[in-house]
Formats: structure tokens, C-alpha cells, sequence
């Protein structure tokens, strides 16, 4: 190693002339779990539309006890 | 009874939905705790490859992707299994929740291996049995968001789907024993219970860690998206039970 450190950062991302091969990867693996956990969060916050409050509905699967 | 524990009290989606929530924040940060782990000793702990130098840091993405992509599927059809001897509901959900993570590891494991693939190989891609079979992998999981997608929430779009699930698992050892049942461009396992390792330790290190940070990820994933399919799915069960739980 040695050097400056920008050397040694600029070094890093070069990745031995791999750069387009590593990030690529990394940056679609990355880019689509933001895009998941991003997702997943809107539809955790989404206020799920109430049932019609008319009558409710006995679940079908639950025995009278 | 006195002292018996009631296994099937979890199989219930209104109390697996707050259990699933107190889990989900622990999952979630072990994720973050192994990747940052596994990067580091991925990238800055871990020494160049001797033969392919700095481009075989895409491992610590490949492999622990690629497990994942038939670990998920594997856990899924034991659900299509339970969905469909024990028609439990929970188990068909949890199949939904877990197929999307299913089809982006599987994604990951055949992007990250085409940039790696070419400039080891000098192909993004080949027909190779290993390659083919993560592709159909990804093919399966797109039948099943069809197939249950155009079937609709009852429990009989859940059976139907849960049956392609199991169907389609035949496809996972052919998977996994593709490099040794044909001769692969891929290479083989350079992991297994039976020989020691074929990597540097630094190098297995990272894989494990990764492997260990996604795996909790998508547990954490998998909770977080049952809660929001139990809460659209049960919501005229909850204006029944009065529950709160819902908001």
C-alpha cells in the first residue's frame, strides 16, 4: 500500500482495473435491496382500507367455540 | 393442560403478527451487523485472489445470494407443504412473503455472476447446466407471483400456488448438483460439510458472514412483509375481533 490516501481510496475503487465488474454487481445487488426495503416500508406505513363496518364477518376457518 | 406448550398458537396469523413484529428489529440489525462485517473482511481484510486478483471479491455477493436463492425456496416448500396437508393459513402467507426475496436473491445470483463471469470466462453468459438452472429457479418464482396473482387471496389460490411451489423444488438438487452431473463452466463447490475448504480463511470469513447477513435479512424482510399480508388479508377477521392491531 503506501502512499497518500487519496491514492489508497482511489486505488480501492479502481479495483485492479475490475471496477465495472465489482461495483456492478454490488451496485445491482445494493440498489435492488434499497429499492425492497424501500417498498416494503411504504406498504408497512399504508393504512389498510377498513372492512365495510356494516356487519362483520365471522371468520370462516375458526370453529364456534 | 397444565405445562403444555401449544405449538399451533404461532400458526395463528393474529398472534404471529405481533411476534413477528418484536423479531423483526433483532433480524434486522444482525443483518446489518454481519454485512458489515463481511464487507469489511470482503474488501479491505481479505487479500487479492492469486489467479483472478480483486474482481473475485464478488463472491462474498455470488455465493451467499445464490444459497440464499434455494435456501428461500427450499423453506417455501416446506410451507407448501404444511399449507397444504395442514391448511394452515400462516404458511401460505409466509410463501407469499417470502417469494419476492426469493426471485431478488436468485436475480442477484445470476447478475453478480454474469460480471463476474465475463471477465473470468470472457461471457456474461453460457448455457451451462448450473447457470440454466438458477435461471429456471427465477423462472419458477415468476410462476408462482403469476400463478397466484391471477388466482386471487382465497385458500384455494393459496393451495394451487403452494402445489406449484412443491412441484418445482425438484428443480433445487438439480441446482446444486449441476457441477457435478454435468461437466460446468462453473465451477464447483469450493464449500462442503465432507472436505475442508478450498479458500483462504480471510476469504471464507467474509463469505460466511455474508451469508449469515443475508440470510437474517431475509428473515427480517419476510416478517416485515407477512405483517403487512396478514393485515390485508385478515382485515374482515380483525373488524371481527376488534383488534387494534391492524394500525
Amino acid at each position: 500500500m503506501g502512499g497518500h490516501g487519496v491514492d489508497t481510496v482511489t486505488r480501492f475503487f479502481e479495483m485492479g482495473g475490475y471496477a465495472l465488474y465489482v461495483w456492478g454487481a454490488y451496485g445491482m445487488a445494493f440498489a435492488l435491496i434499497g429499492l425492497e426495503v424501500a417498498r416494503l416500508a411504504r406498504r408497512s406505513r399504508q393504512r389498510v382500507r377498513r372492512a365495510p363496518p356494516q356487519r362483520p364477518v365471522r371468520p370462516q376457518w375458526r370453529r364456534a367455540a | 393442560m397444565h405445562g403444555r406448550v401449544n405449538w399451533f398458537k404461532y400458526a395463528s396469523p393474529a398472534s404471529f403478527y405481533p411476534l413477528a413484529g418484536r423479531m423483526l428489529p433483532w433480524f434486522a440489525a444482525a443483518a446489518a451487523v454481519f454485512a458489515a462485517a463481511g464487507l469489511y473482511i470482503g474488501f479491505f481484510a481479505a487479500p487479492p485472489d492469486y489467479q483472478q486478483g480483486e474482481v473475485y471479491r464478488i463472491i462474498f455477493i455470488h455465493v451467499p445470494a445464490a444459497w440464499m436463492s434455494m435456501f428461500i425456496y427450499v423453506v417455501m416448500a416446506m410451507y407448501a407443504v404444511a399449507t397444504l396437508a395442514l391448511r394452515t393459513r400462516l404458511s401460505a402467507m409466509m410463501i407469499a412473503a417470502l417469494a419476492p426475496t426469493g426471485a431478488l436473491f436468485t436475480f442477484i445470483a445470476l447478475w453478480s455472476g454474469a460480471f463476474w463471469g465475463r471477465p473470468t470466462w470472457g461471457a456474461w453468459w453460457v448455457w451451462d447446466a448450473r447457470l440454466t438452472s438458477e435461471l429456471i429457479l427465477l423462472f419458477l418464482y415468476f410462476g408462482y407471483f403469476a400463478l397466484h396473482g391471477a388466482l386471487g387471496r382465497d385458500a384455494r389460490a393459496d393451495r394451487a400456488a403452494a402445489m406449484l411451489v412443491l412441484v418445482g423444488s425438484i428443480n433445487i438438487p438439480i441446482i446444486y448438483f449441476s457441477v457435478r452431473w454435468w461437466n460446468t463452466l462453473h465451477q464447483g463447490a469450493s464449500v462442503s460439510l465432507t472436505a475442508a475448504p478450498k479458500m483462504a480463511h480471510l476469504m471464507l470469513a467474509g463469505m460466511f458472514l455474508m451469508a449469515l447477513a443475508v440470510w437474517m435479512y431475509a428473515i427480517a424482510v419476510a416478517l416485515a412483509r407477512v405483517r403487512c399480508i396478514i393485515r390485508e388479508r385478515e382485515r374482515r377477521a380483525v373488524t371481527w375481533e376488534g383488534m387494534a392491531w391492524t394500525r
